[in-house]
């Protein structure tokens, strides 16, 4: 099956800076791909690469076959993009918004006006439709600007970190839309630096880190092959965190996560996972009050940050 | 690439586009009533400050200072209101907008040429405002009707000339704070010129500037268009003169700022 889009080696700069450093990576059909990343690790740069808003300097990036750097025009065809910001005009309702980018993808005047109240509709904002826009909440923009993206069909819908700034309750909203557009043979990219929004939307998450791919695979994947189980334990008093530690010291491989706001110590565990409700048999002969222990796979989090290596404070 | 995905529909073609575009930035300016009034409350303001506080004290030789002065503010009203061109460019820019159209199927110069077109049209009813209150305080016309006419022709035309200027300013200022700042560099044009006195009264070493640089060119074709004889004789030159170069200005602006304007567009 050929691939929605294919990226080889691709290469950005900024002066100096190599936003992206040869970085690789295949999109199927049907597919809802999730590039996870710090800040800085290139995901905006890809994403503006596969808009035409950006010429790559080198490698090759195809977009449903066609060269993005030789016919743009065809790419732009294909593509739609919903931005960090919610591109749409505040002083305009809703309706007019999503027109006037249906009108702009050369959609006749009535197909623009039935295909925007449709998607309108589908977007949930089939009452606050003929609002200007500045009377919208943030999720309701966020909304809007997706389904202003979605009026042509795009092949391929660019989603650069569309949650960021929303509150939790807008974020599933926005979520629940974005899953339900899979079935409608539009493919996704989605840039992301929740850990969770990957894991919930994604079916394939490329994790990147100074511009190249550092690993690839299903969340589940990912997460397996960071490898080894967690044990994770929450007690009551803050001052028995450090007799927690060294009694999963024992058990434990790797480093040791003494997680202070939340009362928790947790650690891979070493090969083999049967001693350890042995060795954890010591805390229960002391005055310790344990809240609660897990036995866990890692969380996406846990394998970002062993496969990026990055040392941010993981208080999280 | 045998088996390349074919793209969807049509896209919008430059009519299309450029009027989506156009009538984009028109309803935003309807709508936003604090910039029409804003706009106008201040035009107005200048042109009452000029004419009953300054004017007084200005001598403008054979012709009747509100005579003078009111051709200024109609042929500077587009350096006034083109901030708000720049600080509407900016703000596509920082808001995504602009991002979102360029990865659009369309032609690529729609964007600058729709907003410019409305741009243009927003500087009209600027410029009857001002004529209307030109009118009120005693402002009339003592050339010809024809060439009154032509004098609106120009106007129309300079803000136009002036709008890739102001485009580009808003382009690279970066925010829309910014590109305000930016538009205040046209200051020094719109007031070392002869718009609001005769630049007889300036230093030799300014003069020179003065009556050569485009605002007071256009100022004056506006001048002696509209009030013919004794505005060619105060200013020393006949209407031809200055009609002449204020349209070689306009194709010298157009010709510096509409290609800086679409490269930067291009490059983003």
């Amino acid at each position: 099956m050929k691939p929605t889009l294919e990226a080889a080696d691709l290469v950005k700069a900024f002066g100096k800076t190599r936003a992206l450093d040869g970085l690789t990576l295949a999109i199927d059909p049907g597919q809802v791909m999730a590039l996870l990343g710090p800040n800085g690790a290139g995901k905006t740069t890809f994403v503006n690469l596969v808009a035409t808003l950006l010429r790559p300097d080198g490698g090759t990036l195809h977009v449903g076959g066609h060269d993005v750097a030789r016919h743009p025009a065809e790419v732009r065809r294909l593509v739609a993009l919903a931005g960090q910001y919610a591109a749409v005009e505040p002083t305009m309702t809703g309706r007019e918004n999503v027109e006037m980018v249906a009108r702009l993808f050369g959609y006749s005047q009535a197909r623009a006006r039935s295909d925007a109240a449709a998607v309108l509709e589908r977007m949930g904002l089939g009452d606050a439709a003929d609002r200007t826009v500045r009377t919208y909440s943030g999720g309701m923009r966020r909304r809007l600007d997706l389904g202003a993206s979605l009026v042509a069909r795009p092949r391929l819908l660019l989603l650069d970190e569309p949650t960021t700034g929303l509150d939790p309750r807008s974020r599933i909203e926005l979520w629940d839309v974005i899953r339900s557009l899979v079935t409608n043979g539009t493919d996704i990219l989605l840039t992301t630096q929740y850990l969770d929004e990957a894991d919930q939307l994604a079916s394939q998450i490329a994790i990147i880190d100074h511009g190249r791919v550092v690993a690839s695979g299903t969340p589940r994947e990912l997460k397996r092959s960071v490898g080894r189980s967690v044990v994770e334990v929450h007690v009551r008093e803050t001052a028995a965190l450090d007799r927690v530690a060294a009694t999963l010291m024992a058990i434990g491989d790797g480093p040791l996560t003494i997680d202070v706001p939340t009362r928790s110590v947790r650690v891979a565990l070493s090969a083999g996972t049967t001693r350890v409700f042995a060795a954890l048999q010591p805390l229960d002969d002391t005055d310790i009050a344990i809240d609660e222990v897990s036995v866990r796979q890692p969380t996406l989090d846990e394998a970002f940050l062993a496969l990026t290596g990055t040392s941010k404070e993981h208080a999280a | 690439m045998s088996i390349a995905i074919a793209p969807r529909g049509n896209a919008a073609g430059l009519f299309v586009s450029t009027e989506q575009i156009a009538r984009r930035v028109l309803l935003k300016f309807i709508r936003s009533p604090q910039l029409v009034v804003v706009g106008t409350v201040q035009g107005a303001m200048f042109l009452l400050i000029f004419r009953y506080v300054f004017g007084g004290a200005i001598t403008t030789g054979g012709i009747d200072y509100v005579d003078f002065v009111v051709p200024g503010f109609i042929a500077t009203g587009a350096l006034f209101n083109g901030m708000y061109s720049s600080v509407g460019m900016a703000e596509d820019l920082s808001a995504g907008l602009i991002a979102r159209l360029r990865s659009m199927p369309i032609p690529r110069s729609s964007v600058l040429i729709g907003r410019a077109l409305a741009d243009t049209a927003i500087q009209v009813w600027g410029l009857a405002i001002t004529v209307g209150i030109g009118f009120l305080v005693g402002f009339r016309v003592h050339g010809s009707w024809g060439g009154a006419l032509a004098a609106a022709a120009l106007v129309v035309l300079f803000g136009f000339v002036f709008e890739w200027m102001f485009v580009f300013f808003g382009m690279i200022a970066g925010s829309a704070q910014a590109a305000q700042g930016f538009a205040l560099i046209v200051f020094p044009f719109t007031f070392v010129s002869s718009a609001y006195i005769p630049v007889a009264t300036m230093p030799s070493w300014m003069r020179g500037f003065a009556e050569n640089q485009p605002v007071t060119v256009m100022v004056n074709a506006v001048r002696t268009l509209t009030q013919g004889g004794p505005a060619e004789a105060l200013l020393g030159h006949p209407a031809s003169y200055f009609i002449v170069r204020s349209l070689l200005w306009s194709v010298a602006l157009v010709a510096v700022f509409a290609p800086l304007a679409v490269a930067k567009y291009r490059r983003g």
